[in-house]
């Protein structure tokens, strides 16, 4: 085991490497720059801040010196449209915003749709089976771009109980609506495939074994189905987790969060290249130590797979 | 246009104190004095020499103070200048500050301003507002810039602590509006060589303003709190000042409706609505900016663009009122000249485009263009470039419509903002949408446009024009000059002027102090007050 999850770190550097060498010459193969602006720059201003950030250098010179910077110095260089702050400090503020609100929709929406499916699976064809596939196909198909103002209307202006967006680590009502948003339609996907697949364990030779052996009905779902039922709903959870965490576009936008997912859209449409990198590495790296886990959670849940 | 008063008049106007805006009688203040306004977005900087946006200006408006500021018709008055002189030969400008203090106990000294104005030009800190020196023109700016001298040669001087000293290459009428900007703000020496880059986050900020740093969280928001050592801290009855992101503008209405913000941008379309509904709050205001389609006439555009018959036809056909009352519907004007109308002391020319019916002007697009041997059986293909934004793509559409029956077969292309500006700038288009936005309130800042060496992404170039721009920096009146700048521009055509902004708002009637009447709509929150609800 230990092996395997050495053997898998080690493969994950020189993915990261191409991901970056990827992204960084993709990036400057847009057209425009992080300072082409409506308003013309003359050229000897744009060549002074081409000099400060060293966009003059040729490609591969830059981003040797870019790799450069974050092994020797976690440094990831300073944004080119924040002027005042440095990469480090941009995803320092955003990612711990996105880290709380995606946590905590990651939590809600397994909980929640863990449950649905399990309740639904159970009383098959029953009426709580058709409640919690209809509020999981309900959720599924309010997007939350759609949700999302909605929200904001009935809490904000109707209710006046919950504030219509920004961001505070001490005051949890800033928490709400952005983890409702964000959580809905996983938690209806979760739902969805937590209710098959409970479907098919409960249907197999082992289950109808235990209960022949005269096992309690509680015993049998909690002990026997859930354990195999849940594989393929964590291997759909390991890739969630990491774009929750990495953060919505969507809910930055609307609830005004300051969170890391808007950061990574404005950097590419801005040309910011430093934060944009800054972003992806972090997005890899997620990715790469999420996948990680989630293959660890499958052998301890399955004795059957062994790396 | 400065010469509304002459160099005596103005040091006796700028002798009396300024005045700040009072209450009226029998209007209740409110016990919270805290005004919360709407961003659309992070305020990128609070440098103000690396500052670029009309929001960060907004916020370094109150944190910092420059030589000059505005009133509430964008009329200067004395900021922390009490005083100035100008030279006979318009070329040497004397100020006199007044005692001001830095938040942090220091005195504002005419040194700050040599700092300030030496650091922006100083290819070191690279700031993008750099030329905004050269359009002051500030002696030795261009070469600065440049790295041709060395910042410490920029022509600006401290006499003593309380005089200070600007020399121009050449006479500038708009010098002194100028002084209001951002960029021309003096900032604290000791903290920046302190703290680096660092220094504008909240904590470290010194400024000058009637307003400090209390609290920035990017994107999300930022709090000023009025500064008691403001040299004019007894007039100002502000106490919080509040700015708060919200990406989208239909959410930050809502957020307005329920009290959370003071004001807001009126989302494209709702103006009519919200007018019925919200008298008292629904706001039209003119608004220094221009939009146009501009056409390449330059070497890498389409051949039919250089005949001025095919650009006359093109701009004849926009309907421009159905674009101002039936798309827009915020109280935009239609465009008929590149200045916008509201700009202080600019003239309208009569041209055929202010003066005919649609229907006249549409019976001669197809003159025009029959002419210029192009109609229904020989159609002219042409593409339309625009940035991606809704509003701009209904105009683009709407426009489409307009040519179609010129015999005009309009394609129409939707890019990414930072592609458009590339192929702007790059002449890489046929007829591309653009708007341009005055840095003072004086026609030049948009005449200057079309001059051949100006941003003219359509490179367009006329002799007679680029003289003309160039008398009206020395004229003694320049409104006859600008006047004949638009005749030209009207009956060459470098583009399709479209439409003239305006900012329209839902206001909180509790809010009082927001200038109506200053079309760039520079606003100062040591100027307002909370009335009680």
């Amino acid at each position: 085991m230990f092996a395997y999850i050495m053997r898998r770190l080690a493969v994950a550097i020189p993915t990261l490497l191409l991901l970056i060498v990827f992204s960084f010459v993709l990036m400057h193969m847009a057209p425009g720059g992080p300072f082409t602006q409506e308003r013309a720059l003359p050229p000897q201003v744009i060549a002074n801040l081409n000099a400060k950030y060293g966009l003059d250098q040729p490609l591969w010179r830059q981003i040797a010196s870019y790799l450069w910077g974050i092994v020797a110095n976690f440094d990831f260089g300073p944004s080119f449209v924040y002027p005042d702050r440095t990469v480090n400090q941009l995803i320092a503020a955003g990612f711990p915003v996105t880290l709380t609100y995606g946590t905590l929709s990651f939590i809600a929406a397994v909980v929640v749709g863990v449950g649905l499916g399990v309740v639904a699976a159970i009383w098959h064809n029953g009426f709580l089976d058709y409640l919690a596939v209809g509020i999981s196909i309900g959720a599924q198909v309010l997007p939350n771009f759609v949700m999302a103002p909605i929200l904001v209307l009935v809490f904000t202006l109707w209710y006046r109980m919950l504030p219509g967006g920004g961001w505070s680590f001490e005051d949890p009502s800033y928490w709400i609506m952005p983890v409702i948003a964000l959580g809905t339609s996983y938690m209806a996907s979760i739902a969805r495939i937590t209710r098959s697949s409970m479907l098919e364990v409960l249907g197999s030779n082992h289950i109808r074994t235990a209960r022949a052996k005269g096992m309690p009905e509680h015993r049998v779902i909690l002990r026997h189905a859930l354990k195999p039922a849940l594989l393929p709903v964590i291997s759909y959870l390991g890739p969630v987790f990491v774009s929750m965490i990495t953060g919505s576009v969507v809910i930055d936008v609307y609830f005004s969060t300051g969170g890391i997912g808007k950061a990574f859209v404005d950097s590419a449409l801005n040309r910011d290249y430093a934060v944009m990198m800054g972003v992806t590495i972090l997005v890899g790296a997620l990715t790469i130590l999420f996948n990680l886990v989630v293959d660890i959670l499958y052998a301890w849940i399955d004795p059957k797979i062994r790396y | 246009m400065m010469k509304l008063f002459t160099t005596t008049a103005l040091l006796a106007a700028l002798a009396m104190p300024a005045l700040a805006v009072q209450p009226a009688e029998g209007e209740k203040l409110a016990q919270n004095q805290t005004y919360t306004y709407w961003l659309l977005d992070a305020i990128k900087s609070l440098d103000p020499a690396k500052n670029t946006d009309v929001e960060g200006s907004d916020v370094l408006r109150s944190l910092f103070e420059g030589l000059m500021n505005e009133d509430a018709k964008g009329a200067m008055i004395p900021g922390v200048a009490e005083s100035f002189e100008e030279s006979d030969d318009k070329l040497t400008y004397t100020f006199r500050l007044r005692d001001a203090k830095w938040s942090n106990g220091d005195p504002v000294t005419a040194g700050d301003f040599v700092y300030a104005w030496r650091r922006v030009v100083d290819p070191e800190t690279a700031s993008e507002y750099a030329w905004f020196m050269e359009l002051m023109n500030i002696v030795n700016a261009t070469e600065i810039v440049k790295g041709e001298k060395s910042p410490e040669e920029l022509g600006v001087k401290a006499i003593d602590d309380k005089t200070l000293e600007v020399t121009l290459t050449t006479p500038t009428p708009y010098f002194i509006k100028t002084l209001s900007h951002a960029t021309t703000y003096p900032v604290p020496q000791k903290v920046i060589e302190a703290e680096g880059d660092s220094w504008t986050q909240p904590g470290k900020l010194v400024g000058n303003g009637a307003f400090v740093l209390e609290s920035h969280n990017l994107g999300v928001d930022i709090t000023l709190k009025k500064n008691p050592d403001y040299w004019d801290a007894e007039n100002v009855l502000m106490e919080t000042v509040k700015g708060v992101t919200v990406n989208d503008n239909n959410v930050a209405l809502t957020r307005y409706q329920a009290g959370e913000l003071d004001r807001v941008q009126i989302p494209a379309g709702q103006y009519p609505r919200l007018k019925q509904e919200y008298p008292d709050q629904a706001t039209s205001i003119p608004y220094a900016c221009s939009y146009a389609y501009i056409y390449n006439v330059s070497e890498k555009g389409p051949e039919a663009l250089k005949d001025v018959r095919v650009r006359k036809a093109l701009s004849l056909a926009i309907n421009r009122d159905i674009i101002v009352d039936n798309v827009l519907q915020g109280g935009q004007r239609p465009a008929t000249t590149w200045t916008h109308w509201a700009i202080e002391g600019f003239e309208q020319p009569e041209t055929e485009l202010a003066t005919l019916s649609q229907q006249e002007k549409t019976a001669k697009a197809k003159e025009l263009l029959a002419e210029a041997g192009y109609g229904p059986d020989n159609p002219l293909n042409l593409t339309l470039q625009y940035n991606t934004d809704e509003s701009h793509k209904k105009l683009a559409i709407a426009v489409q419509q307009f040519w179609k029956p010129l015999g005009v077969n309009v394609t129409l292309n939707n890019v990414e903002w930072k592609v458009h500006t590339d192929r702007l700038q790059n002449q890489d288009f046929d007829v591309a949408r653009y708007a341009w936005c005055g840095d003072y309130n004086e026609a030049s800042t948009f005449l200057d446009w079309f001059r051949t060496d100006g941003y003219n992404s359509g490179k367009w170039s006329n002799a007679e024009y680029d003289k003309l721009m160039a008398d009206s920096k020395t004229a003694e009146d320049t409104t006859p000059l600008y006047k004949r700048a638009e005749e030209i521009l009207a009956e060459e055509v470098p583009a399709a002027f479209v439409y003239h902004y305006a900012k329209v708002d839902m206001i909180s009637p509790r809010i009082k102090g927001l200038p109506t009447e200053n079309v760039l709509n520079t606003w100062y929150a040591k100027d307002l007050y909370r009335l009680a609800d």
